[in-house]
């Protein structure tokens, strides 16, 4: 029993995603080695020898790589399947975009978003918006996983590993990049952050969203989100959405205002340790699953718990 | 079939009333004359309504949809909706909206015709057919009709699995382009903005390609009365989808179904102040 797992890196630094999918590798069984692919990887092969469990890291450079492009990463990928049993990625956007195709070119099913891991062939992912979880049993004689890592905690460090690299392989023939627009922040990552303060349709405008969720968020040291509504609105760009077709978080804390809590945000954050809210709406969905609610409107609350925060500490 | 029809109008005049976007139907086609030749292929997904929140089946075998509303998957309407738009703007020339499920998915094809699909086709099966298979039963069509391009939502929000698109590419061996939020077609490329981790990223693939959606790309309209006269005089074949000879098998077994852990409603606070202090309290500051 071998699994491969395709590293989640960005901005030259591997993501804590990873060491989560290593959890989740280590509960399937078997040798475990990490693909490193992209353009510049040295020092991201570096952090991932060090996890633990790791046996080998495989590292594979090019341009498509480097940009993400998901047929350079099936053609990579899919040769190096005859030593493993099992793929796993980590259920980002660039997960999902390269996971099945991988699969339907290795002729198996894809299981996404896994949550857990019941048996070496058994798995548990969320169906439904949440509202559902389903176990699956793979009877592919390779199985190939997304994983939902807000799920699995963090493998430890203290690992050795090799470092290898592999041919990169033929890339990506029929599609060239562009460009990209990336948000810049020195906020803790969404997906990984501790806490998130999210924001919703009731701000009203992008210069709103910006003068009342972004500081806080600074003065909690937390990651910002968005209802789908903020960003269909623009108040917020496509990367802070939280929701069934956004990120799915998990943090100590998820601070919501603004958001009425509709099935498809929850589906999100439902799983966070701490739910608070603030709403004006005393009936919004939102107060059904949080801990602690506060009726009341953001445009008073949001200064009054800025300034308690400084109180406090 | 008479029983089929029939039903397929009753859907169609119950359309998602969520959005009230302006009734553009009527002004299709006008660069009819112009449209290049291009053919896209737009596969739409009979599912829960938007709005039902799914109930897990008390034996545990899967989610009770019986008596449930079911509408068309969103992000199917919102790639249907941009074919539509591309072929009003001359870039494409027919559009063929694919459904694969029981009869009543002819219901979705209407419903797609009603936005401004040409033709419909529906892959008659009871099985529920996974992802891949899902895939295997496209490319066959595919293979037939060979479409240009290929449009179709990033995920249905039942299995919420997000793979078919990007199975069916592989399968095809084209270069897809996922999530996509903006695309412009030019002769035999098509430029793609896709909604990726920290941002957006923009490529351009060269045709035939397969495109997925995202919910930014557009909002699709509000079909009007005279389009849903229309749409049930477009011709809509019916084929048994065991017919294509194409492994349907399921490769997973469902073990079981079972409800989320729920959560309870905690205390309300009585301000700001209050909610700090528990924060403090967890450890959080």
């Amino acid at each position: 029993m071998a699994v491969l797992i395709i590293a989640d890196h960005g901005e030259g630094v591997l993501r804590d995603a990873t060491h989560k999918t290593v959890t989740a590798a280590t509960q399937i069984g078997g040798e475990i080695d990490i693909l490193v692919a992209g353009k510049g990887v040295d020092v991201i092969a570096d952090s991932a020898a060090k996890i633990s469990g790791v046996r080998a890291v495989l590292t594979a450079e090019s341009d498509a790589l480097g940009k993400g492009l998901a047929e350079a990463f099936a053609s990579l990928t899919v040769p190096l399947m005859a030593g493993y049993d099992a793929l796993l990625v980590s259920a980002t956007a660039q997960g999902k975009n390269i996971a099945p195709r991988i699969a339907a070119k290795l002729d198996v099913a894809q299981i996404s978003d896994v949550i857990a891991v019941v048996t070496a062939d058994t798995f548990v992912h969320p169906i439904y918006a949440g509202n559902a979880l389903e176990t699956v049993q793979s009877s592919d004689p390779k199985k190939v996983l997304t994983v939902r890592t807000s799920a699995f905690d963090s493998a430890a460090e203290g690992g050795s590993a090799k470092i290898s690299s592999v041919d990169p392989g033929p890339g990506a023939p029929g599609t060239k990049f562009v460009s990209d627009a990336m948000v810049k922040s020195d906020r803790p990552e969404l997906a990984g952050a501790k806490i998130v303060v999210s924001g919703g349709r009731a701000l009203g405008s992008a210069e709103e969203f910006q003068s009342v969720i972004e500081p806080l968020a600074d003065k909690l040291g937390a990651a910002v989100g968005a209802s789908r509504a903020a960003v269909d609105a623009g108040y917020a760009p496509n990367d802070y959405q939280v929701g069934q077709t956004g990120k799915v978080v998990a943090p100590d804390l998820y601070l919501a205002i603004g958001i009425s809590g509709a099935i498809q945000h929850l589906a999100g954050m439902k799983d966070s340790k701490i739910i608070a809210a603030i709403n004006k709406d005393p009936d919004a969905p939102i107060f059904a699953i949080a801990d602690y609610g506060l009726v009341q409107d953001y445009k008073v609350a949001v200064p009054e718990m800025m300034k308690a925060l400084d109180a406090l500490k | 079939m008479r029983w089929g029809s029939k039903n397929g109008s009753r859907a169609a005049l119950i359309l998602p009333k969520r959005r009230s976007g302006v009734m553009r139907g009527r002004n299709r086609k006008i660069n009819e004359g112009y449209a290049a030749a291009m053919k896209v292929l737009v596969p739409v997904k009979r599912v829960i309504d938007y709005n039902v929140k799914a109930r897990v089946k008390s034996d545990h075998t899967g989610v009770d949809l019986a008596n449930v509303k079911m509408s068309m998957n969103p992000f199917c309407e919102i790639a249907i909706e941009e074919a539509v738009r591309q072929q009003e703007k001359g870039t494409v020339s027919e559009v063929l909206a694919v459904s694969i499920g029981p009869i009543q998915a002819q219901d979705t094809i209407r419903t797609a015709m009603a936005i401004g699909a040409d033709r419909g086709l529906l892959l008659q099966t009871d099985a529920d057919p996974q992802p891949l298979a899902v895939a295997k039963l496209l490319k066959a069509i595919v293979d037939e009709e060979k479409p240009d391009l290929v449009i179709m939502g990033k995920q249905a929000i039942d299995g919420d699995n997000n793979a078919a698109g990007q199975m069916l590419a592989a399968l095809l061996d084209w270069p897809q382009a996922t999530f996509a939020s903006k695309i412009e077609i030019s002769g035999k490329t098509a430029t793609v903005t896709r909604e990726v981790d920290g941002g957006l990223q923009t490529i351009e693939v060269t045709l035939p390609a397969v495109i997925t959606v995202d919910l930014r790309l557009n909002e699709p309209r509000y079909a009007s009365l005279p389009n849903i006269m229309k749409a049930k005089k477009k011709p809509l074949e019916v084929r048994d989808a065991a017919s294509l000879g194409v492994d349907m098998a399921p490769r997973l077994k469902v073990v079981t179904v079972t409800e989320p852990p729920k959560r309870e409603a905690g205390v309300k606070v009585a301000d700001a102040a209050e909610l700090a202090a528990k924060f403090k309290a967890a450890g959080l500051l």
